[in-house]
């Protein structure tokens, strides 16, 4: 059993390809299925961990700023996402709760910590204690962020609202929508190649 | 054979979560089939090697049908109660896309229409179509299902908009007894039916598409 950086194999249907290095804009697709193997990285690490750190930081705007108010004869109503989780807590749908607070918080938040943590490291051109785990932890993590889909949800809300009440998109709406245009800037990155770019043995 | 080799041909495995390329040990049957192979983990992650997911089969037709079942109340049981002074009015999902076509967000409507029926619906069928072609080693539009297969791992989790909707609805509309929002129990049922659909389509091994009899194209 050696293993060999100089193949790779199909995700999709097993096809085994030789590597090579891809010019600026290239992807790979497989030839049997069409799934994209491999494409050119614009960005390095320097500047995806700096994708990073501003993501954190508009995702901390988005969690504490109001996202919507809503008006009527006078008075007013705001929410936050943790406003919008404690109260379907309370009203008995905690299935939901826990699904808004897993998806729309505590995984886009270990998913920016743990990428953040690895790519400092890698910078150094080491690997990060925990690497090994923390790399399966983030493939686990991969589909279960929903911070996109909120934006459009509130998008919706706040249309169906707007018939009965006054709406005033508040600042947590636009940290989303930024929020929302970094993620998908760093869902777009091949997390592989950090295998590829650190040396082998663990610090 | 083709010109293009498949790993279990040349006796490779790509890890299934880091994607290293790792030579199997040859004449172990352990590793045949849908077997996994206890002692073999990746060298460069740690975890287990396997040719394909685990009792992908069996694994999806059961997440499916669970998923499927669950559905069938998240539509028929209203998601959403909205009260005010005189009236009380109990939203099922598809009388919410009807209300957002009628009060002038036809365009939101379809979107809405989409997310919560197209797509589970086309989940469902996709994804039994998918596991009877490929359980029956059929070669029909391999590169269509494989598409087909990418599509919905891409689609699923815009399903969840409904949920989002109705929770943010509930934390804004606080009205005391002018006008409220309270979700119901149809939310939760559609709640689960995304997250198991999303657990389908992961334990579905596209590799199965293409382990037919003729591995040609």
């Amino acid at each position: 059993m050696r293993p060999s950086e100089a193949l790779l194999i199909c995700e999709h249907c097993d096809t085994v390809y030789r590597r090579r290095a891809l010019a600026r804009g290239e992807v790979a697709r497989c030839a049997r299925c069409g799934f994209e193997l491999d494409r050119h990285r614009a960005l390095g690490v320097n500047a995806l961990l700096a994708l990073i750190l501003t993501a954190l930081i508009v995702f901390v705007q988005a969690n504490m700023w109001p996202i919507v108010t809503l008006g009527l004869n006078g008075q007013y109503s705001a929410t936050t996402l943790w406003g919008m989780i404690i109260t379907m807590w309370q009203q008995d749908a905690q299935v939901v709760a826990v699904l808004a607070a897993a998806t729309l918080f505590f995984f886009p938040l270990a998913k920016m910590l743990v990428l953040g943590w690895l790519l400092w490291f890698g910078r150094l051109g080491r690997r990060a204690p925990g690497f090994a785990p923390l790399m399966v932890g983030l493939h686990y993590l991969g589909p279960w962020t929903m911070s996109e889909v909120f934006v459009l949800g509130a998008l919706v809300a706040i249309v169906k609202a707007h018939n009965y009440f006054d709406v005033v998109a508040d600042p947590g709406i636009y940290a989303y929508a930024a929020l929302t245009l970094l993620i998908t800037i760093f869902a777009g990155v091949d997390l592989r190649q950090l295998w590829h770019q650190t040396p082998e043995r663990s610090p | 054979m083709s010109g293009l080799p498949r790993a279990t041909e040349l006796g490779l495995i790509g890890c299934h979560v880091c994607g290293l390329v790792c030579r199997s040990v040859p004449g172990d049957e352990r590793l045949d089939g849908d077997g996994v192979h206890d002692a073999m983990a990746c060298p460069r992650c740690g975890s287990t090697l396997h040719r394909r997911k685990p009792n992908s089969y069996t694994r999806t037709w059961a997440l499916l049908i669970a998923a499927f079942l669950l559905y069938i109340p998240a539509n028929v049981l209203p998601i959403m109660r909205t009260a005010s002074l005189n009236d009380i009015d109990d939203n099922t999902i598809i009388s919410g896309v009807v209300e957002l076509w009628v009060k002038g967000s036809p365009d939101l409507a379809v979107i809405v229409f989409a997310a919560s029926i197209v797509v589970p619906m086309l989940k469902f069928l996709s994804l039994s179509m998918l596991l009877l072609s490929s359980g029956r080693g059929s070669d029909w539009a391999r590169p269509q299902r494989a598409k087909l297969y990418r599509l919905v791992e891409f689609i699923g989790y815009w399903s969840m908009l409904d949920v989002f909707v109705v929770a943010l609805l509930t934390a804004l509309v606080r009205f005391s007894v002018l006008s409220r929002v309270e979700p119901l129990p149809g939310v939760i049922f559609f709640g689960l039916t995304v997250v198991l659909t999303m657990l389908a389509s992961m334990s579905f091994d596209p590799r199965l598409i293409w382990d037919g009899r003729n591995t040609d194209d």
